[in-house]
C-alpha cells in the first residue's frame, strides 16, 4: 500500500511540478510536516493537568467543609462553592478524585483521570485532552490540516483536469499512472493507483467538510473565549438568563484570539519524568528550612507529585473502615464517607464530554447524549484501550497496599480484591484513581 | 537557656499543623491567593506581614500571566521557530516562577523561619495553595 502511495504521489508531484510550478510539492511537503509537528505537540504535551491534593490539603478541606455543613449527620448536598467573577456567578465544584475544588473552567477528564485546566475536550484522534497548555497546538493542527486537505484536494482536481485536457476525461481518470512507465507498476498496482486517485478525491472531499467545519467551530470558540465544554453546556448562552455572559472574554475578538494563541504558556504542574518514591509514608517537613530551597524545583515537584499519590493509597486503610451506609454506590476510598454518603454524587459530579469524537462541529449536538454518560461507562469502555499505554508509561509502586499498579484490563471485578469497597458503578472512577492518575497517559 | 529561634537549634522540629491559603478565583482563572488571615497564625505572625507576603505573591503571578506586547511577541516568536526557541531560553512565566521561588526563600529566611513557620512554594502544590507549616515551638517558656 505504501509503495502504491509512493507510486501515485510521485508521478502526481512530478506532473504538477512540470506542468505548473515546482513550488507545489514543496508547499505540500512543508504543510504536511507542519501538520505532523503540531499533532505530535498536541498529543505529547501536558494539557494542564492539576496535580492531586496532598493528604494534608485534602484533610484541611474536609475539615472546612464539615464545619460549613455542620455535623448533623444528614446527607450534605454536593460540594460546590460559588464565586463571582466579573459579575457572573460561577459554581466551583469539588472533585472527589483529585480532592480539590476545581478552578473555574477546569474539568475532570475520566479518560485521563485528571482534572485539566481550561478543559476543552478529550480528543481521541489526538489521544490526549485538549486544555490550557495545548489548545493552541490543537488549533494549529486542525487549521493546518484543513489547509492541507484543501490543498491536496485542489491539486488532485487540477491534475485530473489538466490530464483530461490532454486525453478524454474518463480516460484521464483511468490512465493517470500509465503515463509514467518508469514507475514500473504492475497491473494490480495500476488499478490501485487509479483507485487512489479517485479515493483521494473522495476522502479529501469528505474530510474537508469535517475538518474545515471543526476549524471554523474552534475559531468561533477562540473568538468568544469559550471552551468546547462550555459551549456544549451553554454555560454562557443568553438563553440561560438575561444577564448571562462570559466572564472570561476580554471583550473584543482580537484580544481573545491573541490571548488564546499567543498568550503566555504556563509550565507543566506535574512531574512527568519522576519516579515514584516507594515507601515514604509522609512528606516529611524539611529539617532545615534553608537547605530545602537549595534543592531543585524539579526535585521537589518530584516529591510533591509522586509522594502524595502514594499516600493516597497508604491512607486507604483508615478510610476504608467506614463502610457504605446504604446500598448506594459509594466511593469507598473517599474520606467523604465520614460525613455521610453522597448519593447525590452522580449529580454533583460534572462530567465533561470525554469520549467526544471531535471530528465535526455537526457532531456537537451528538455530544449531548455522551455528556450524560456516567464516568464509569466511558471509563470501563475506554480503559482496555488505554491500558497498554498506561502499562508502558509508569512504574508500579511496590509497596502499594491497594491493587497492584498494573490493573489487568481494567476489569471492575479486580477491585473486589479490595475488600469490596469499590463499586464499579461508582461515579467517581476511583477504582484506579491513585494508580492511573499517577502518570499522564501521554508520554513525556 | 538559649533562645531557640535559630533554625540550627530547631533540628527535627515537630510539625504542629499546616495552614493552607486557598486560591481566590474572584478575578477569574488567574493565579491569586486569598489574603484572608488564617486564625491559626494569629499567635505567630502579624496580619499585615502575612498580607504583604500574599499580595506580593499575587502581584508576581499576575506579572507572569500578564497579556501584553511582550508576551505576544514571545508567543509569536516561539510559534515561528516551531517552539524550538524554548530549548535555548526560558519562557517569561518560568522566569517569574524562579523569581517567586527566590522571594519565598527570602521571606522564609527573614520573617517566617524566626517564627517557626515555613512557607512552601505554591508551584510545589500545583499552584493550588500556599502551604504554611507551623512547627512546634520548643523555646522555653513558650506556651505552644
Amino acid at each position: 500500500m505504501k509503495w502504491d502511495l509512493a507510486a501515485f504521489a510521485q508521478p502526481l508531484c512530478q506532473f504538477l511540478a512540470l506542468e505548473l510550478t515546482p513550488a507545489i510539492p514543496v508547499i505540500g511537503g512543508v504543510l504536511f510536516l507542519f501538520v505532523l509537528g503540531t499533532l505530535l505537540r498536541t498529543s505529547f504535551s501536558d494539557p494542564g493537568v492539576l496535580p492531586r491534593a496532598t493528604p494534608d490539603e485534602a484533610a484541611d478541606l474536609e475539615r472546612q467543609i464539615d464545619v460549613a455543613n455542620g455535623s448533623t449527620g444528614y446527607r450534605p448536598p454536593p460540594r460546590t462553592k460559588e464565586v463571582v467573577i466579573n459579575g457572573q456567578t460561577v459554581k466551583l465544584k469539588y472533585c472527589f478524585t483529585c480532592k480539590i475544588f476545581r478552578p473555574p473552567r477546569a474539568s475532570h477528564c475520566s479518560l485521563c483521570d485528571n482534572c485539566v485546566e481550561r478543559f476543552d475536550h478529550h480528543c481521541p484522534w489526538v489521544g490526549n485532552c485538549v486544555g490550557r497548555r495545548n489548545y493552541r497546538f490543537f488549533y494549529m493542527f486542525i487549521l493546518s490540516l484543513s489547509f492541507l486537505t484543501i490543498f491536496i484536494f485542489a491539486f488532485v482536481i487540477t491534475h485530473i483536469i489538466l490530464r483530461s485536457h490532454q486525453h478524454g476525461f474518463l480516460k484521464a481518470l483511468k490512465e493517470s499512472p500509465a503515463r509514467y512507465p518508469f514507475t514500473k507498476i504492475g497491473l494490480s498496482a495500476f488499478i490501485a493507483a487509479t483507485a487512489l486517485t479517485n479515493s483521494t478525491v473522495v476522502v479529501c472531499f469528505f474530510s474537508i467538510w469535517s475538518i474545515v467545519g471543526l476549524s471554523g467551530f474552534h475559531t468561533y470558540l477562540i473568538g468568544s473565549n469559550q471552551t468546547t465544554n462550555e459551549d456544549i453546556k451553554g454555560s454562557w448562552s443568553s438563553k440561560r438568563g438575561k444577564d448571562n455572559h462570559n466572564p472570561y472574554s476580554h471583550g473584543n475578538i482580537f484580544t481573545n484570539c491573541c490571548a488564546a494563541l499567543c498568550g503566555p504558556l504556563p509550565p507543566s504542574l506535574i512531574d512527568r519524568r519522576g519516579f515514584i518514591q516507594s515507601g515514604t509514608p509522609q512528606l516529611a517537613p524539611p529539617t532545615n528550612g534553608i537547605t530545602m530551597y537549595g534543592a531543585t524545583q524539579s526535585q521537589q515537584s518530584h516529591m510533591a507529585a509522586t509522594i502524595p499519590l502514594l499516600q493516597q493509597q497508604s491512607s486507604e486503610p483508615v478510610i476504608l473502615t467506614t463502610s457504605p451506609e446504604n446500598g448506594v454506590s459509594l466511593p469507598g476510598r473517599n474520606s467523604l464517607t465520614l460525613s455521610g454518603p453522597c448519593s447525590s454524587l452522580p449529580f454533583g459530579q460534572p462530567t465533561p464530554p470525554t469520549s467526544t469524537p471531535s471530528l465535526s462541529c455537526h457532531e456537537a449536538t451528538d455530544m449531548l447524549p455522551i455528556h450524560g454518560h456516567s464516568h464509569t461507562h466511558t471509563h470501563n469502555h475506554s480503559h482496555p484501550l488505554q491500558e497498554p499505554v498506561a502499562h508502558h508509561h509508569y512504574l508500579t509502586p511496590e509497596e502499594v497496599p491497594s491493587p497492584p499498579g498494573m490493573l489487568p484490563c481494567g476489569s471492575p471485578h479486580s477491585h473486589t480484591m479490595q475488600a469490596g469497597f469499590y463499586n464499579p458503578a461508582s461515579q467517581d472512577s476511583l477504582h484506579e484513581d491513585s494508580v492511573r492518575g499517577l502518570v499522564k497517559l501521554s508520554s513525556v | 537557656m538559649a533562645e531557640t529561634h535559630s533554625l540550627q537549634d530547631l533540628q527535627q522540629p515537630g510539625v504542629s499543623s499546616k495552614v493552607f491559603v486557598q486560591r481566590d478565583y474572584s478575578s477569574g482563572t488567574i493565579c491569586k491567593f486569598q489574603t484572608k488571615f488564617p486564625s491559626d497564625l494569629e499567635s505567630r505572625l502579624d496580619k499585615q506581614q502575612f498580607e504583604e507576603t500574599i499580595q506580593t505573591l499575587n502581584n508576581l503571578y499576575a506579572e507572569a500571566e500578564k497579556l501584553g506586547g511582550k508576551s505576544y511577541l514571545e508567543g509569536c516568536l516561539a510559534c515561528l521557530t516551531a517552539y524550538t526557541i524554548f530549548l535555548c531560553m526560558e519562557t517569561h512565566y518560568e522566569k517569574v516562577l524562579k523569581k517567586i521561588t527566590r522571594y519565598i526563600k527570602d521571606q522564609n529566611e527573614k520573617i517566617y523561619a524566626p517564627r517557626g513557620l515555613l512557607l512552601t512554594d505554591p508551584i510545589e502544590r500545583g499552584l493550588r495553595v500556599v502551604e504554611i507549616t507551623i512547627f512546634e515551638d520548643r523555646s522555653v517558656g513558650s506556651g505552644r
